[in-house]
């Protein structure tokens, strides 16, 4: 009698052992002080942090199967246990150019609404419980360098900056970029079906 | 009531079923045609709906219901004669008993007016029979003044009442002669009543238990119960299932217990007992238990005991003060006898035994899913097995290829089970020809076959509105009026043929009508009109048959209110095609016009060639291969600058480069050292599909892409491959639009046209490997 | 031991909350969607009550009670019709094909079980 849309992604999440969801993590953290756990890795020189909320688990590199015409921040698709997933390259997402992956690389599984998605980084750095407080806004950075929207915010940890990224604002750049690439490429006329 | 509300979800998914069983059963219904059983479906689910519906509280829904009902009875037992016009609103009845279950769903109210008109309706069937009731006896419906719409209908007063007249019948005399005394008890209200039960032998039989009737009447108070055995026969002459016992039982009570309490105790023997009940002089002391008071009559049986038990224990434990099954037993033996509380037979304790379980759709797909892994791992493991010395471990590979049967017949018995009768669809369809045939003026009669062929879920839901589609053009473009049929020499009334096969693992469906066909002179001028053909090409008479479904051809003056809903034909191909399945129309003037439609059975495996382009691999549908080759150089033609083509079966076929149009590295580049996959893609065009290696033959798992990404041009789909590495699915007909496109930079002028075109121009940028 | 009870009804709905009402009411509840499906039960199980529906497809209720009262072993049992029809046709029918009692829809949980334990305690 009951209908239950939602329970496969949970079983699913309880199997890989790892956290609710992003949305639910604002409010769970508002609850508690406003002291939130952040992930944080490293991308070249750079140290990032995401909500630990948003995280689905962390894996090691497997090689991805390259989808077609997209930009190379599309790295391609995984198979994450019978779903298939999308991995993006942080590295060129930044600019920094395409990852040459080694088997130190890992991808940093996230739960974004509903949807399922992959970041390539280096490697995993740290777990911060990071105040509210602490968290300083993004300058303004030059337009042209970075699309600061994804950026929630900086950290100070010991003497590193860590950038806090907003994924679903991540995210929704990305699909911004990817609609503004299909309008690029020559129309074929099929709609999206739902 | 609280606690049922937990049901209602239960019966809206059911008054949902129903509602459709209702609506089939009416369509079916015409003057002369009048199948009992189908009559009784409909009665019954409109009987259900309200059923449910008083449980839950729904009045407007109950009381329409009931009119629905009413009239529905008349229908059953032939005192109203069945008619279009009572067809009619019948359906208009089923419909709106559909909009108050969504009403009451929704838990918003029931604007008011909403069932009027067709109460109205259903009461005119009423008024006509009951005039002529007089020649046709007892045979109307009791059309007992019908309650307002909002009213509440008898019967529900009958259970606010609680009993039954007829019941009531034979102790109606009791009754009165209590409530003549009801002013008799004290000034606490309470009262004594002295009531004599003496059921006839034979009570057992109608499967009621004299022991539950005293013990129902021990809850109304403090009851004295006494048993007379005198009527007991001798031990060898006792019936084993005949009543000689009768009892007295002194009931005192608070005043809330009224004479109809205890009626209600004794509502189903009271065709079988002689009830009597009498007022008591008021209790003594009012807060102590009466004394009881043996009578002569029951000397022969221990009665309740002199010394009796406080107030709080109304019935002492005595043996004999309440016969309890135990006295049945001794008087008519273990026997078969019903009631007892020995021990069960042993039967295990199955509960249900329906043949039929519901089960939640996610289960199931997750069943499928689980599945879908197994056959994954299964070719996962055949994988690595390929690698180990040959000879060696001949039981493994016996075991694996054990396995794999087991795995393939698994896949087929759980899809099975998401297999459902394309009939669910096909019912839907007399409707909706029905209120086309009154929108067009048009008469119209529909033929269906093979409605319970099997197909999966997913490809059934998928069929509605290609479905719809293809009826409504075949019917507003197909069918001519029944004056210009009559003039042809055709019947009046056209016929729609809707037909459903299973056809080399695909499902074939057919819409075919006997109409003018197609009218390809107006097809041809009005494409070239809208710039879809070139003027002055030639066409085969297929090819402009085949323009309906190119995109831009039906929207603009494609007019009527029907046809015209802002979708063509082009968008029931498109849906069509997005589901692996393929269209096309065949027509002749004069004769009529079939839509054939053929799908996939399944939309989650599918027989697949694994091909590898550069280090990447795909999977083609092996449903659009036709076959793979490899070309020698004097095959291969350069046309006018990029595009290649290619002489296959004395046709030539124009070579799409997977990996250019992919952007895919390091591939081998050129057809005469690669392979040529020949392609068909849904709609009959032919293309080359060059690549470098075909790996081999596989059934694969679909997989969803834009779960988690997007839709992507060309690829149809993923799936995972035995390595656990995710393989993109081709979508034949999306490669041949972007081959299309890339070769002649996006101008869509004959799109759909199988023909191959005259490539020119160069790829875009996007073609570029990254 | 607690009471085992059948419920038989071509609606779900009514299933349910004859179920539901009469668990709750310390009874085990056996369900049935027809007459037919009804008498396998009752010969698989020691029943103490049947409850049923008069208008179900495939075998309806007054056949369904006819069909019990002509096995030996049933004939006594108690059982009650579970009908929305209160009218006294139906209910002499019902008497007539050896019902005990009838219940009529919609049954409110306190009058079902005030029935039920008429009839079996």
């Amino acid at each position: 009698m009951s209908s239950s849309t939602a329970l496969a992604p949970v079983a699913d999440r309880t199997a890989a052992g790892v956290v609710p969801r992003a949305d639910a993590a604002r409010t769970d953290a508002a609850a508690d002080a406003g002291e939130e756990q952040y992930v944080t890795f490293t991308v070249g020189e750079e140290e990032y942090g995401v909500n630990i909320l948003a995280v689905r688990e962390i894996r090691g590199w497997t090689p991805e199967s390259r989808l077609p015409n997209l930009p190379d921040f599309v790295r391609g698709v995984i198979n994450l246990r019978g779903i298939i997933i999308p991995i993006f390259d942080l590295r060129a997402r930044f600019g920094g150019g395409r990852t040459e992956v080694t088997k130190r690389h890992v991808v940093v599984v996230l739960q974004v609404g509903e949807r399922t998605r992959g970041i390539l980084v280096d490697a995993i750095s740290d777990i911060l419980a990071i105040s509210r407080d602490a968290i300083k806004p993004p300058p303004d950075v030059d337009a042209g360098m970075i699309d600061a929207a994804y950026l929630s915010g900086l950290y100070t940890a010991d003497r590193r900056m860590v950038t806090l990224l907003d994924v679903e604002r991540l995210f929704a750049v990305e699909t911004g970029d990817a609609d503004a690439l299909e309008r690029r490429l020559p129309a074929a006329g099929r709609d999206v079906h739902p | 009531m609280e606690d049922l509300s937990r049901f209602k979800q239960t019966y809206f998914d059911e008054s949902a079923e129903l509602l459709a069983v209702a609506e089939t059963g009416l369509l079916n219904l015409a003057p002369g045609t009048v199948d009992a059983d189908e009559v009784n479906a409909i009665f019954r689910a409109v009987h259900s709906i309200k059923g449910g519906g008083g449980a839950f509280g729904f009045t407007d829904l109950v009381a329409f219901a009931h009119e629905f009902e009413t009239v529905m009875d008349g229908v059953r037992n032939d005192s109203i004669p069945v008619s279009t016009d009572l067809v009619d609103t019948l359906i208009r009845a089923n419909d709106v008993l559909g909009h108050l279950l969504a009403y009451a769903r929704e838990g918003s109210d029931v604007p008011p007016g909403t069932t009027d008109a067709v109460v109205a309706a259903l009461r005119r069937y009423l008024r006509a029979p009951d005039t002529d009731a007089n020649t046709t006896g007892v045979a109307a419906p009791p059309p007992a003044a019908p309650p307002p719409a909002a009213g509440v209908p008898p019967d529900d007063e009958d259970d606010e009442a609680g009993i039954f007249g007829d019941a009531l019948a034979a102790i109606a005399e009791a009754r009165a002669a209590a409530s003549e005394d009801a002013g008799a008890g004290d000034d606490d209200g309470r009262v004594r009543r002295i009531i004599t039960f003496r059921p006839r032998h034979d009570l057992l039989m109608s499967g009621n238990e004299p022991a539950f009737l005293l013990r129902a009447l021990r809850r109304l108070g403090d009851a004295e119960v006494e048993c007379h055995t005198e009527r007991l026969p001798a031990l060898a002459d006792l019936e084993a299932e005949h009543l000689h016992l009768w009892w007295t039982v002194r009931l005192t009570s608070g005043p809330e217990v009224g004479p109809e309490a205890i009626d209600d105790v004794f509502e189903f023997v009271a065709d079988e007992c002689d009830i009597t009940v009498t007022i008591d002089s008021p209790p003594p002391v009012p807060v102590e238990p009466p004394q009881p008071v043996p009578t002569a009559a029951a000397a022969t049986v221990t009665a309740a005991p002199p010394a009796a038990p406080p107030a709080a224990t109304p019935v002492p434990a005595a043996p004999a003060a309440v016969p309890d099954a135990a006295v049945r037993r001794e008087a008519g033996g273990a026997g078969g006898a019903g009631g007892g509380n020995g021990a069960g037979n042993g039967a295990a304790h199955t509960g249900l035994t329906s043949h039929t379980i519901r089960v939640d759709l996610d289960k199931i797909d997750r069943l499928v899913n689980m599945v879908g892994e197994m056959v994954i791992t299964q070719a996962m493991i055949a994988e690595h097995v390929r690698d180990l010395p040959p000879g060696a471990f001949q039981e493994l590979l016996e075991g694996l290829e054990q396995l794999a049967q087991h795995t393939r017949e698994l896949r087929e018995s759980v899809m099975s089970i998401r297999a459902q009768p394309v009939s669910s669809v096909f019912s839907r369809m007399p409707r909706l020809v029905r209120e086309l045939a009154a929108a067009t003026g048009k008469e119209v009669q529909l033929v269906t076959a093979g409605e319970t062929t099997e197909v999966d879920k997913t490809v059934v839901e998928n069929l509605v509105d290609p479905l719809t589609h293809m009826i409504r053009n075949s019917i507003d473009h197909g069918l001519e009026s029944p004056e210009e049929r009559e003039r042809v020499g055709k019947p009046r009334q056209g016929t729609v043929h809707l037909s459903a096969q299973h056809r080399s693992g695909r499902i074939v469906i057919e819409v075919a009508d006997d109409g003018r066909g197609i009218n390809r002179a107006r097809v041809l001028s009005k494409a070239i009109e809208k710039g879809l053909v070139a003027p002055g090409t030639a066409l085969s008479d297929e090819e402009i048959d085949n323009l309906i479904f190119v995109p831009g051809f039906s929207t603009a003056d494609a007019v009527s209110n029907i046809s015209g809903r802002g979708v063509g034909m082009d968008v029931v191909r498109r849906n069509i095609t997005s589901l692996g399945g393929r269209i096309a129309v065949y027509s002749a003037p004069g004769e009529g016009s079939r839509f054939v439609l053929s799908l996939p059975l399944t939309l989650a495996v599918l027989d697949g060639m694994v091909i590898s382009v550069g280090e990447e691999r795909f999977v083609l549908p092996l449903t659009n291969i036709v076959e793979s080759l490899r070309p020698k150089p004097e095959d291969l033609h350069g046309l006018v600058g990029r595009c290649d083509v290619m002489m296959a079966r004395g046709e030539y076929v124009r070579l799409v480069y997977l990996h250019r149009l992919f952007g895919i590295p390091r591939a081998v580049g050129d057809a005469t050292r690669g392979l040529v996959v020949l392609v068909e893609t849904e709609d009959g065009a032919r293309l080359g599909l060059v690549v470098d290696e075909v790996l081999g033959q596989q059934q694969v798992v679909i997989k969803s892409l834009e779960a988690n990404y997007r839709r992507l041009d060309g690829v149809a789909a993923a799936t995972i491959l035995g390595d656990g590495r995710v393989a993109l699915i081709l979508d034949a007909a999306g490669l041949r639009e972007m081959s299309r496109h890339a070769d002649h930079g996006g101008t869509r002028a004959t799109a759909a046209l199988p023909a191959p075109d005259a490539p020119a121009a160069a790829g875009s940028a996007t073609l570029e490997p990254v | 031991m607690k009471k085992k009870v059948l419920t038989v009804d071509d609606s779900r709905t009514m299933r349910d909350m004859v179920a539901f009402t009469l668990k709750n009411a310390g009874y085990d509840v056996l369900e049935a969607g027809d007459g037919q499906q009804a008498l396998s039960v009752v010969a698989a199980n020691k029943v103490d009550l049947v409850i049923a529906d008069l208008n179900m497809p495939i075998m309806d209720g007054l056949t369904l009670i006819r069909r019990l009262r002509a096995a030996p072993a049933h004939r006594t049992l108690p059982i009650l019709m579970l009908t929305t029809e209160s009218d006294e046709k139906k209910k002499a029918e019902g008497r007539a094909a050896g019902a005990t009692g009838w219940i009529v829809k919609p049954f409110n949980p306190d009058k079902l079980i005030s029935v039920v334990q008429k009839v079996c305690g």
